[in-house]
Formats: C-alpha cells, sequence, structure tokens
C-alpha cells in the first residue's frame, strides 16, 4: 500500500492515503486539541482549535480538514499556535452564557476539558452576556442556546447517521444560531424521531436530557463512533 | 541606634493577609474556613487583618496578599476593591464569581438594573410585588456585574465554585513562603 510520508513536530511520520492531518497525529500517538470534530461524522473545521503550522504557508490550517501531504512539515505545538487556542476558548467563553458552576454538563463538559487543558485561569475579553432563550418543548430533550458553541455536531450526527435533518443553523455572524425545523420549537419538528444522537454528539450542556439537574448530564459521544462503525460495515443489515 | 543596627535585630514583620467578601454568596469563606484546624497554623504564619470573619471596620494599609469573593455587582463593591487593590501587593481573585462574575452575573442578560429588579421583584413573585421604591438604602447597582480583572489587575486566580480548600491552603502555603517558590500564576496572553 502507497504510504503518504510526513513530518509532524520533527518525527517523521507515516499516514494513509486520504487521512486527514488530524488523523495522521492521532495516529502516530500525538494529540491534537478538537471541540467540534468527533469520530464518527464528517468535519466542517468550525471551531479553529485544531489549528496547525504547516511549512511554506504563513496561514494555519484546520487539521481536521486539511490533507496529510507527501513531504509536509507540520508543527502542532508552537508557542503561537497554544497562545491561538487558549484566545480561541476564551472567545467561546466570552461568546454566549456558560455558567459552569449550575450548568448540567459540568465536570462532563468538551470545552471546560479544552480550556482546563491549556491551563485558561480567566477571560481576557469582557464578556458578551447575549439574552438567549431555552427550548424545552421536546417530550425528552431540551435545547440551551446559552451553552451552544456552535460546533454543528448535532446537525451533523441529524443529518448524517439519523438522516432526518432536523437541526440546522440560521442567522450569520453572532446571531447564528440552531434551528429545528423551519425554526420551529423543537416538539413540533415533525422530522425528529427522538432518537437522542444530537444529544450524546453535543460536546457542552447546550443539548440535554430533560430532567438532569446540575452536572448530571452526561453525553455518551462514543455513541456515535459505535453508531457509524455499524453503519458503515452494514452490521446491521441482514 | 543607627538604621543598620536596628534592621539586624528587628524581628520580621509577620505578613499581613485579608480577605474580602464582594457579590458572592459566602460559599467561597465556608470553603476557607473548612480548612478547619489548620486556621490555627495559619495563625501562626500571619495576621489577618481585614475579613468578613474578622471585626474590621475599614479595610488597612500595607497588606501583603488577600482573597477576594465575589463579583463586582454595585457601587460599594467597586469603591472597597479600589481600596483594596491600593494597599495591598498580592491579589487573588478568589472563586469563580470573582473570575468570570458566575451567578453573579446571571442578572446582565435582562439588560441594567432597572429590568434585573423588575424581574426579581415583580416578575418572579406570587401577588404583587415592586421594585424597592428607596434606592437610597441599598447601594447601587453597577449597570453590568464584573469580574474582578475587568477593573482591577489581579495577581493570580484560584478557580472554582468554591475552590477547595485544599487548593486555599496550597496558594496561601506558597504565597506565605519564601520568595523561592513562585508566588503567582503568569498571565501571559
Ligand atoms: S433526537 Fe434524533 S432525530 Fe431528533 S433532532 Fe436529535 S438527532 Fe435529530
Ligand atoms: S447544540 Fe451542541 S452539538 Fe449542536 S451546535 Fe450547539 S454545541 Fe454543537
Ligand atoms: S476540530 Fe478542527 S476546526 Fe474544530
Amino acid at each position: 500500500m502507497k504510504v503518504t510520508t510526513l513530518t509532524i513536530n520533527g518525527e517523521l511520520v507515516s499516514a494513509s492515503p486520504g487521512t486527514t492531518l488530524l488523523e495522521a497525529a492521532r495516529e502516530n500517538g500525538l494529540d491534537i486539541p478538537t471541540l467540534c470534530a468527533i469520530e464518527g461524522l464528517s468535519t466542517v473545521g468550525a471551531c479553529r482549535l485544531c489549528l496547525v503550522e504547516i511549512e511554506g504557508s504563513s496561514r494555519l490550517q484546520p487539521s481536521c480538514v486539511t490533507a496529510a501531504e507527501e513531504g509536509m512539515e507540520v508543527r502542532t505545538d508552537s508557542d503561537r499556535l497554544q497562545r491561538y487556542r487558549r484566545m480561541a476558548l476564551e472567545l467561546f467563553f466570552a461568546e454566549r452564557n456558560h455558567v459552569c458552576p449550575v450548568c448540567v454538563a459540568n465536570g462532563h463538559c468538551e470545552l471546560q476539558d479544552r480550556a482546563r487543558d491549556v491551563g485558561m485561569d480567566h477571560v481576557r475579553v469582557p464578556y458578551r452576556h447575549p439574552d438567549l432563550s431555552v427550548d424545552i418543548t421536546h417530550e425528552r430533550f431540551g435545547l440551551d442556546h446559552n451553552r451552544c458553541i456552535l460546533c454543528t455536531r448535532c446537525v451533523r450526527a441529524c443529518d448524517e447517521l439519523e438522516g432526518a435533518h432536523t437541526w440546522d443553523l440560521a442567522g450569520r455572524g453572532r446571531n447564528t444560531h440552531v434551528i429545528t425545523d423551519l425554526n420551529e420549537p423543537w416538539g413540533e419538528a415533525l422530522s425528529c424521531t427522538s432518537c437522542g444522537k444530537c444529544v450524546e454528539a453535543c460536546p457542552t450542556g447546550a443539548i440535554f436530557h430533560k430532567g438532569s439537574t446540575v452536572a448530571e448530564m452526561e453525553h455518551r459521544r462514543d455513541r456515535i463512533r459505535f453508531i457509524a462503525q455499524a453503519r458503515g460495515k452494514k452490521e446491521w443489515t441482514p | 541606634m543607627s538604621a543598620k543596627s536596628k534592621n539586624r535585630t528587628a524581628p520580621k514583620p509577620r505578613p499581613r493577609i485579608a480577605t474580602v467578601w464582594l457579590a458572592g454568596c459566602s460559599g467561597c469563606h465556608m470553603s476557607f474556613l473548612d480548612l478547619d484546624e489548620w486556621l490555627f497554623e495559619l495563625a501562626e504564619l500571619a495576621d489577618v487583618v481585614y475579613s468578613p470573619v474578622a471585626d474590621v471596620k475599614e479595610y488597612p494599609e500595607n497588606v501583603d496578599a488577600v482573597l477576594i469573593e465575589g463579583a463586582v455587582a454595585n457601587l460599594d463593591n467597586l469603591e472597597l476593591l479600589k481600596k483594596v487593590r491600593a494597599r495591598t501587593r498580592l491579589v487573588v481573585a478568589f472563586g469563580d464569581c470573582a473570575i468570570t462574575g458566575n451567578v453573579t452575573s446571571l442578572r446582565n442578560p435582562l439588560g441594567g438594573p432597572d429590568s434585573a429588579l423588575h424581574r426579581a421583584y415583580v416578575e418572579e413573585v406570587d401577588g404583587n410585588g415592586s421594585p424597592p421604591s428607596d434606592r437610597t438604602t441599598v447601594p447601587e447597582l453597577l449597570p453590568k456585574v464584573l469580574p474582578l480583572h475587568q477593573v482591577i489587575k489581579i495577581d493570580a486566580f484560584l478557580r472554582g465554585c468554591p475552590p477547595s480548600p485544599a487548593a486555599i491552603r496550597e496558594l496561601l502555603e506558597q504565597t506565605l513562603s519564601p520568595p523561592s517558590k513562585s508566588r503567582s500564576k503568569k498571565d501571559t496572553p
């Protein structure tokens, strides 16, 4: 089999053709922090946490959507990248109302985990404190826009795995938000099968099981990979 | 006596530490009190010159380190905070309300103080409520609740809601030990 050879952080690594830089790094035991990427779904390059430096290019590239190419020299952990990652995380926290101590996902949140990983101890930009709503019209699930980071995992899980495409984005810039069906309350979205895949995929406390209170919402994010694999290998088709 | 010999014979001054309670639930101070018998050791190491658990009216001059709980929500908080900064060498943002605004800042999305008071005294009550008419008995609310570092320079951040007693102890021990150990976390942008 033909392999692609490249260097990551000075180490020579090989990757199977068609892999992204993120996959190539992880296959070789090097981790790159991510938020919008989740195993089992397509990647969209939305959060910019996985940015890397590529020799010969002045622009930083999101490793989750950049193909590994022969001879590439990649850096994943320079001072500049660490600075930008922390800044990106601070901007996430400043953008909406992430009041962790009273959040359903406190202690089980990927945004919180990434912030801890980079040693973020405070946010240097002013908080926006937007006035956002919570949708609890669905029988079993709730949506809290205050915690949403617009990663679109819910959109992709619902579209790619369930085939329902209940979720999408509406609005532009800082008014961007997730919607169900044609911007109807989730409880009235006829396309939703109540399968719960979006719940498991969400990295924060934005989508939750109704009835969970502070720190009780544990997303089973590995279910997404499990379902994607089973479907890919047609394990469930007789 | 010459200044030189005075220096040689004078006992080393004891560190002066303080704790301050701004707009928070007092949970951080409860966690501080949860240090239980270690508080006796602390009393051996330093003088607590100002604290909600000590009967001192005015924040003193020349304080070595202070733990500040709570966000900046009203004019009293703001005034005291500025005084504390001017009179203290090491200022620690103590707990999540001090660091992020946290629960205290939940009123910010509602708009200014008037909408917050309306929510609390009219919308969320059974029967007919009305916002307090005499707005001079309690300190005036600021337009927005702010974390400490948006008002003054902060030297160290102690996270948690509340920070654990162990974390408080570690920070105090580091602060009170000789300067060989690092005193505060670096805040590099
Ligand atoms: S519960 Fe299933 S069908 Fe409904 S929005 Fe979530 S992923 Fe889509
Ligand atoms: S609701 Fe959750 S999964 Fe969907 S975009 Fe927001 S943070 Fe991502
Ligand atoms: S993980 Fe690559 S941009 Fe979000």
